[in-house]
């Protein structure tokens, strides 16, 4: 690992909390519905609302998806966690305390990998726990009023929490970034950022290389990943300028304010509330016996780890080729079909990371929507490949398909005329023609300068219109130099 | 044919059954004996329309020949339990007017069965409190000398039962409290094991202890009550155990010949009045002339019961009584500043001084700082109570002894010391804290003729052993057909 990058001689230090909203159909501890959008308190039921004699009940489904995270970082299940009550009181906390897990979290341990640039980083879980989420305050239609929204009152919450291992914001949004992709990746969590599916609070402090943490500061609800490198940023700034005008860091809660690119605080530390945790006696210890979690994994999807280290192996790619390609499913899903129906593995991943890649980039869409399809990619790099055609005159062909103005490899090839001349006489015509035209190239490629070579390979290419195969060019043109 | 209110559950379905009586005519007969009594503070809510019509479909069950052993047979409910229906209150300004949008587990599944809501019981505010003195609405009045307090916190379930104002009745025991009313009313009362009944539905006071439970004059219609309340219902509440209903009423009558009665020692201590004490040894003497065997057994954290009780139902009650915030249901205050100060006054103003002193305690213990001094100190000692059970029951099948140190005291007797009320729960709370299953059964009078309760103690799941053990004694003995004068 190379030595962390310092701010005006401080090292960042940064550790995150995220909230996986789980896609369960119901709620964690009721049988209301999750949907997002819904008129007003429709979707809650007398337990979210906490009426006199309701009892919370504990989703399976919830469980489940906190044992296919664990299992997807490589955490510990635990076979016996408990809820705890956190007692505040809020208007849009019904029962005046949030059911959550304290000191024994379902999933303990574990670790995220992720590449930042060609560096492999690795960043380490502490634990996630199941919690259900509070309700909302709605104060912008009410005049002198808030109204409170209790729809989303239960809904099931994985609060993922990490270890103070991320050095950069750069790092810390590559972090989010892997963690979104391993929870929309197994299914758990939709990640829909603007509904606030995936929420997180970064934990930002700096400190002199190698001296003892410094004060954390905790910004809360980073709804997109752009937001998030600008609060951090602006954080590290905020604080390095504090210490270094001899002010002390206070530890506290701040919200980015996307409109003015600052970090604002809420509240303090002195204001933080006693939640009295203590264990929740309407609910017994939840048990997960070791048949359930391998009942779980049985039925997990291929990790994207995993999947990337069968494409090591089976495919022969780089680990970065691997790593980029397993990204979201239906990327990989798209190379495995493009290289199975191509035979060319290599290709078909610099094809993807490339030209593929490049364009749904620009268009912004996701590769699902693709205008090249796997197939017909398949089709081309194997024309690619048997030296129909050349690099060159391929990128022609995936204009034409990619316009919508062909789709058949082949009738592209032909009607363009890209087809490369394999006729070796006609070469050899063309060139010694270029020979006979260019004798000072000549005479200075054999006096020993190799840029009058490329002149002379450029000179034929442009003689066949494109058509020459580059590697035949080269061999010929050597051959009748003497060289 | 014997008075209606002197009926059995098991003779009134017959009653019922054989047309004598109509289902409906049955209701009215109660309601109109609840109306004459009013003033002993029994009932908090009745309505006439609801129960006839509940009566009427009874009614027309039997007309089809449904046999449902409590078909039509009357109950009123303690007010902590929500009912469609009728308010509910939990004896609390905080919910006055209150109307549930769903019926409690136990009150659907007695409906289920059959049986007709009279109405609903006064009991003390969130049903805390040992003599129902802390109803935010009125006292209730021991029928058996109406100066003294019937126990509580089901004292309006003793009362209905007791004064023939309801054949049966529903209660809540979270410390003692289906058992000490009992015993200081002459009326039986079962609490089930921890889980046999289904806490839905009941407005929660500390999650960890409270259990319902049926109150009624005999062992025999306890156990038919309790058949018909108890049963798993895993989708709303996750304490309720996989036990199937049994059917408690087909072991009744058993031999109790070498029956092990263990007597704990430090249940007849010097806090325990003379009264009680010979009420006591009666039965015990008349379980020996039974063919049982009385033996010595010990549960030497009986009185650390107290502390811990009174740390552990407090803290879950701080938290179980958050939501009633003025934000959803129940009691706002009219006037408010700002949030804060509209929690503040609503919750000055709903909640009585005993509830309030709880939410005190209880969020006393489980702050920062407290939490293991206190809380988790209660927690290990708890599980040390039940050990000590476990212990017991190694030596004994049932235990018995005193539900209570004294009998009913006077109304206002114990005035502004709550501490006074604490120490009468000392016999109570061990079981309670083991979730065990505990009876009180009357044995006997004390003092000015109030009615003394045996209390007998199970293992988990023992409630058809100590029905049966309620049964043969009360086979014996008459103390459970006393009436109070005037009733």
């Amino acid at each position: 690992m190379s030595a962390p990058k310092l701010i005006q001689g401080y090292e960042v230090v940064i550790g995150f909390e995220t909230h996986a909203q789980l896609s369960t159909q119901s709620k964690i501890f009721s049988r209301a519905p999750t949907a997002f959008g819904a008129e007003p308190n429709t979707q809650a039921c007398p337990v979210d609302l906490a009426l006199p004699g309701t009892l919370p009940v504990m989703n399976k489904g919830a469980v489940e998806r906190a044992i296919e995270f664990g299992l997807a970082v490589n955490s510990t299940i635990a076979p016996r966690s408990i809820f705890a009550r956190k007692n505040y009181f809020y208007p849009d906390l019904p029962k005046g305390y949030q059911i959550s897990q304290y000191e024994i979290p379902v999933v303990q341990g574990g670790v995220v990998e992720f590449y930042l640039g060609d560096e492999k980083k690795s960043v380490r879980l502490v634990r996630a726990h199941l919690e259900e989420d509070a309700g909302k305050s709605l104060h912008e239609d009410f005049v002198g009023q808030s109204g409170i929204d209790l729809n989303r009152a239960g809904t099931p919450l994985l609060e993922i929490v990490t270890e103070p291992d991320m050095r950069s914001s750069d790092e810390a949004v590559a972090y989010a970034k892997e963690l979104h992709k391993i929870v929309t990746w197994i299914g758990i969590c939709d990640g829909n950022m603007q509904e606030g599916s995936f929420r997180c609070d970064a934990n930002v402090s700096v400190r002199k290389p190698g001296g003892p943490l410094g004060t954390r500061r905790e910004i809360k609800n980073l709804n997109s990943f752009k937001f998030m490198q600008q609060a951090i940023d602006f954080e590290i700034r905020w604080q390095i300028e504090e210490i270094e005008d001899g002010r002390a860091i206070q530890q506290a809660t701040v919200l980015f304010d996307p409109d003015t690119g600052e970090t604002r605080a809420m509240r303090t530390k002195e204001d933080a509330a006693d939640y009295r945790y203590f264990p929740d006696p309407d609910l017994p210890p939840l048990a997960i016996a070791p048949e359930w979690v391998e009942r779980v994994r049985s039925e997990m999807a291929e990790l994207p780890r995993v999947m990337a280290a069968r494409f090591v192996k089976d495919y022969g790619l780089p680990e970065y080729d691997a790593t980029t390609l397993t990204q979201s499913k239906a990327m990989a899903a798209y190379f495995e079909e493009a290289a199975k129906a191509s035979g060319q593995a290599k290709l078909a991943s610099n094809w993807i990371m490339g030209e593929v890649s490049r364009r749904i980039n620009a268009e912004g869409v996701a590769i699902e929507a693709a205008r090249v399809t796997a197939s017909g990619l398949a089709r081309l790099i194997q024309r690619i490949a048997d030296g129909t055609i050349s690099n060159n005159a391929a990128r022609q062909v995936f204009d034409v398909l990619w316009s919508g103005d062909g789709a058949d490899v082949d009738a592209i090839i032909e009607s363009k005329g890209l087809k490369q001349m394999s006729d070796t006489g006609a070469l050899e015509k063309i060139i010694d023609e270029v020979i006979a035209a260019n004798p000072d190239n000549v005479a200075q490629f054999k006096a020993g300068k190799d840029k009058a070579f490329n002149a002379l390979v450029g000179q034929a290419m442009k003689a066949s219109k494109g058509k020459a195969n580059p590697a035949q060019v080269n061999e010929l043109l050597r051959r009748k130099l003497g060289a | 044919m014997k008075a209606l209110h002197e009926q059995s559950l098991a003779e009134l379905a017959l009653t019922l059954r054989d047309k004598e009586i109509s289902a409906v005519e049955l209701a009215k007969h109660f309601l109109a004996r609840g109306a004459a009594h009013e003033g002993l503070g029994a009932y908090l809510a009745v309505n006439e329309e609801v129960t006839l019509a509940q009566a009427a479909e009874a009614d027309a069950r039997l007309a089809k020949g449904d046999r449902a052993t409590l078909l039509g047979v009357p109950v009123a409910h303690k007010d902590i339990f929500v009912t469609k229906d009728f308010a509910s209150t939990a004896g609390s300004k905080m919910l006055e007017n209150y109307r549930s949008p769903f019926d409690a587990t136990v009150v659907s599944r007695l409906a289920a069965a059959g049986m007709v809501t009279l109405g609903k019981l006064n009991c003390d505010e969130f049903a805390m409190g040992s003599s129902n003195e802390n109803s935010a609405y009125k006292p209730v009045k021991n029928p058996w000398d109406t100066s003294r307090i019937p126990g509580g916190s089901s004292g309006g379930s003793a009362v209905a039962v007791a004064a023939r104002l309801a054949p049966a009745a529903t209660g809540t025991d979270t410390g003692g409290s289906i058992r000490q009313p009992a015993s200081f009313c002459g009326v039986t009362g079962i609490k089930p094991t921890y889980g046999r009944a289904s806490r839905y539905g009941m407005i929660a006071f500390a999650s960890s202890l409270d259990q319902a439970g049926p109150m009624a004059r005999s062992a025999e219609d306890c156990a038919l009550m309790l058949w018909a309340m108890c049963g798993p219902d895993p989708d709303r509440d996750s304490t309720s155990l996989e036990l199937l209903p049994e059917d408690f009423s087909k072991t009744l009558g058993a031999s109790i010949e070498c029956l092990r009665i263990g007597m704990p020692k430090e249940f007849f201590g010097e806090g325990l009045a003379p009264d009680v004490r010979s009420a006591i040894d009666g039965a015990l003497k008349e379980y020996v002339k039974l063919g049982a065997k009385i033996v010595e057994v010990s549960l030497p954290r009986t009185e650390l019961a107290i502390p811990v009780y009174y740390i552990i139902a407090p803290a879950e009650a701080s938290s179980n009584l958050s939501r009633f915030d003025g934000v959803k249901f129940g009691h706002r205050a009219k006037q408010y500043g700002d949030l804060l100060d509209m929690y503040k006054k609503t919750r000055a103003e709903g909640f009585g001084d005993e509830v309030k002193r709880r939410i005190m305690i209880g969020t006393y213990v489980l702050s920062h700082g407290y939490y293991d001094a206190y809380y988790l100190q209660a927690q290990k000692i708890r599980r040390m109570i039940a050990d000590d059970f476990q212990n017991a029951f190694k030596q004994c099948d049932v235990i018995a002894g005193p539900v209570a140190p004294t009998v009913a005291w006077k109304l206002g007797e114990h005035g502004n010391d709550p501490l006074a009320d604490y120490l009468a729960d000392i016999f109570t709370l061990p079981g309670s804290l083991a979730g065990l299953p505990g009876m009180s059964i009357p044995c006997g009078f004390g003092a000015g003729g109030m009615p003394v309760g045996l209390q007998l103690l199970g293992n988990y799941f023992a409630e058809g052993k100590l029905l049966n053990a309620a049964h043969r004694f009360q086979q014996a003995t008459d103390f459970h057909l006393r009436r109070p004068e005037g009733f």
